[in-house]
């Protein structure tokens, strides 16, 4: 009889997996109420270690083309389809679903990132505009990534949720703090190990996992954050972090989970130039 | 060199100013419920124009009921097509008074009457005509097929362009589906009010725009009103994020158009008299209040001796006094509280090592009145590098690098509006992506237009206004 090698689940910080600065962890229960993992539990300061990370690499990946942007998310896609079997298990475990509601799930949230990497080179040409002022002026309006984003990812299932929270924010060109649902959080730490391998550049998304009452308030007063997807909060920690997210007028939405250009949107500015037309 | 000029004072026989306003709600003018008088005055000269009403918490509440009878019963189950047709009537008939709003305009505000006239009126006028063609066009709007309005909406707009604020407000608002109650700010509410006769020759139904007068109190009873469902404020970035603070737990939609601390971006290889235009046309257009002023000029430091000293004889040749004056270019400056916080921040920029220039000039003695004013010397740490002044004071920052110049111009939490001057094209477009604000004019300053979206990153605000974008304000698309 062989025994497991079993996974210690660890946060995704700047490309690395290191444990909570903390060091606390906290107990998963897989859907018959056994033991199944014992997750990081990030602190405050994890917390903004994974925006510093996330800033650094924010001009490095708003500046790259939009069609490299568009290959690496669908990278991502292509190593997700090599792990499903992976994702599969941790769905069963994590949710107790059948194996075959599972697969559902995983091939849903595959495609999705197919979905959403072929948005990243037509958002601008399809919401950007050209202006036709009065005068001899050319003028026009094209959208641009606010920046760092943490999103806090909802539960309605574990998989789909993720890539709805992390594909569209980076499809518009922002850098990304993902905090992984509580309940579900293994498909999260798993969905990091393919992110490190994807070719996506270290510090684009990081992902952390613990209780997200206690990460909500920082994130919402950190004044390097720009903009922050509330969709796995409930509506009061969600009010809570709009108060907080005053302080810096940060861009603060939350969705339901359908699939829209205007999740990539919601996390873009609109800029527009003017300059004269002469001879 | 001195040109002589004689007065050429616009006459004010074309408006007829009454004592006393009421409140414009329901489609009538009406007393206040126990609210008290405040006098407008005109700043160039004291004296009071007229007396408004402070509206109370009960009269917001009387406009919220009329503005939601309105839109259930009349505005919500017209088609956008007939929505459209009134907009196009306010447009004309706003064409049709442009010189007694504009003669109005100027004497409730003190801009001079050269801006009203050319600007003011006749950009107020283009944004209700822009706005008209699009209320039967809403599902191309790019937020889904079926976008809906909010229902009412409570605007709260400022004072340094008045009607054009209310028509950046009430245009989309209306052709998209909304009514309005819209509160003019407390120095320059004379317009609105003429505004409010507009709708009433335009047989605008009754509630669908309501105007009512008063402070920041009168402000605060619309943003915390139930019966009202979305807000759009411009002003300050201050009472902006009170707003947003006030507004978190609850449904209402917010878009905000805030402060900004503009960067007006000199190369060396820059066509340099144009470029003095564009410093003067950033800076001392509408005496400085202007949100998206170019108040920081970061200029390339060899050429920083030759730009100034042209800038110096530009500067020179303002003329500043009585804005009805057809040939005056800077006005008076909008109240006494604005002054007092413009000689404040100047003085913080004499305390803290900067030196402050302006043109020798004689400014009228009753009135509120500020010099076109430099600062050289000016540190990023200066509060005049960092703050809004929101009047005639440029701080003046060198660069050597390209690189520079642009983490100097971010180098702010605002992100409204910024300036490039080079003759160089793939500079222009560099710097216009590199630049973290809304609004970006190159080789050319201070340019609007309906079709424009105009609004700003980081804490100069939420949303856009005009154009395509600045409907999504005003819409729910198939996400909210």
């Amino acid at each position: 009889m062989r025994i497991d090698v079993k996974k210690t689940y660890k946060l995704f910080i700047g490309g690395q997996f290191p444990r909570s600065e903390s060091g606390r962890s906290y107990e998963i229960l897989d859907s018959k109420g056994n033991f199944l993992a014992n997750p990081a539990q990030a602190s405050r300061k994890d917390l903004r270690e994974a925006v510093v990370a996330a800033r650094n690499v924010s001009e490095k990946w708003s500046s790259a083309s939009a069609f490299n942007r568009s290959q690496i998310l669908y990278r991502v896609a292509e190593i997700m389809e090599g792990r499903s079997e992976q994702f599969v298990s941790e769905i069963v475990a994590q949710e107790g679903l059948s194996r075959a509601q599972a697969l559902k799930q995983v091939s849903e949230a595959i495609d999705l990132w197919v979905w959403y990497a072929g948005w990243c080179d037509k958002i601008a040409t399809i919401y950007g505009a050209t202006n036709p002022v009065s005068g001899s002026f050319y003028n026009f309006t094209t959208p641009e990534p606010v920046g760092v984003v943490a999103t806090f990812i909802s539960g309605d299932s574990s998989l789909s949720d993720i890539v709805h929270g992390i594909a569209p924010v980076l499809a518009g060109g922002n850098v990304v703090v993902a905090i992984a649902n509580e309940e579900f959080p293994l498909s999260a730490v798993t969905l990091a190990e393919v992110l490190a391998t994807s070719d996506l550049p270290a510090g684009v998304v990081n992902i952390l996992t613990g209780k997200s009452s206690e990460l909500a308030p920082w994130v919402g007063s950190h004044m390097d954050i720009d903009g922050v997807d509330g969709s796995g909060l409930d509506l009061t920690a969600y009010e809570d972090l709009r108060k907080e997210g005053a302080e810096n007028l940060k861009r603060i939405n939350r969705f339901t989970s359908v699939k829209s250009p205007q999740r990539v949107l919601s996390f873009m500015e609109n800029k527009t130039v003017w300059h004269p037309i002469g001879i | 060199m001195t040109f002589e000029y004689s007065p050429a004072p616009e006459s004010t026989a074309i408006v007829d100013i009454k004592s006393d306003y009421n409140l414009f709600i329901d489609g009538k003018f009406v007393p206040s419920k126990g609210g008290k008088r405040f006098a407008t005055i005109n700043p160039a000269n004291e004296k009071v124009l007229a007396k408004v009403t402070q509206a109370t918490a009960a009269d917001v509440d009387r406009a919220v009921k009329a503005a939601t009878d309105a839109y259930r019963k009349t505005w919500s189950k017209l088609s956008g097509a007939e929505r459209g047709k009134y907009l196009f009537r306010i447009a004309r008939i706003l064409q049709e008074r442009a010189r007694e709003f504009a003669v109005l305009e100027t004497m409730d505000n003190g801009k001079p009457i050269r801006e009203t006239r050319d600007t003011d009126i006749p950009l107020a006028a283009a944004h209700f005509f822009y706005h008209a063609g699009w209320a039967d066009k809403l599902e191309h709007a790019g937020l889904g097929p079926q976008p809906k309005s909010h229902g009412v909406v409570g605007q709260i707009i400022p004072w340094n362009f008045p009607l054009l604020m209310l028509a950046w407000k009430i245009a989309p608002a209306l052709a998209t589906g909304n009514t309005v109650v819209l509160k003019p700010a407390e120095t320059t509410p004379l317009t609105a009010l003429l505004f409010a006769e507009v709708c009433q020759q335009a047989d605008l139904p009754k509630g669908v725009v309501n105007i009512i007068t008063g402070d920041g109190a009168t402000g605060a009873a619309i943003v915390n009103h139930p019966g009202i469902h979305k807000i759009a404020f411009t002003g300050s970035t201050e009472v902006g994020k009170l707003i947003a603070k006030s507004v978190a737990s609850t449904k209402k939609a917010l878009t905000l158009e805030l402060g900004g601390k503009g960067a007006n971006i000199v190369f060396e290889d820059a066509p340099i008299d144009e470029t003095v235009e564009g410093i003067i046309n950033g800076i001392y257009f509408n005496q400085g209040h202007v949100c998206c002023a170019g108040s920081r000029l970061l200029v390339q430091e060899n050429i920083k001796e030759e730009l100034l000293a042209k800038l110096k004889r530009r500067m020179s040749m303002i003329r500043v006094g009585d804005p009805l004056d057809k040939n005056t270019d800077l006005g008076a400056i909008n109240s006494q509280a604005q002054l007092m916080k413009i000689r404040e921040l100047a003085e913080s920029g004499d305390a803290e090592g900067a030196e402050r220039w302006s043109p020798e000039c004689s400014l009228p003695e009753k009135g509120f009145w500020f010099p076109p004013t430099f600062f050289t010397g000016v540190s990023q740490a200066h509060r005049i590098a960092r703050e809004e002044i929101f009047g005639p004071v440029l701080s003046v920052i060198t660069f050597r690098t390209p690189s520079e110049a642009i983490e100097k111009a971010n180098n702010t939490p605002y992100g409204l509006s910024a300036g490039i001057w080079t003759d160089k094209g793939s500079r222009i477009l560099w710097s216009a992506q590199q630049l973290k604000a809304g609004v970006i004019w190159a080789n050319t300053f201070n340019k609007f237009d309906p079709a424009s979206p105009f609004g700003g990153y980081k804490e100069s605000g939420w949303g856009r206004e005009g154009g395509r974008h600045g409907l999504a304000a005003y819409l729910k698309g198939d996400f909210a």
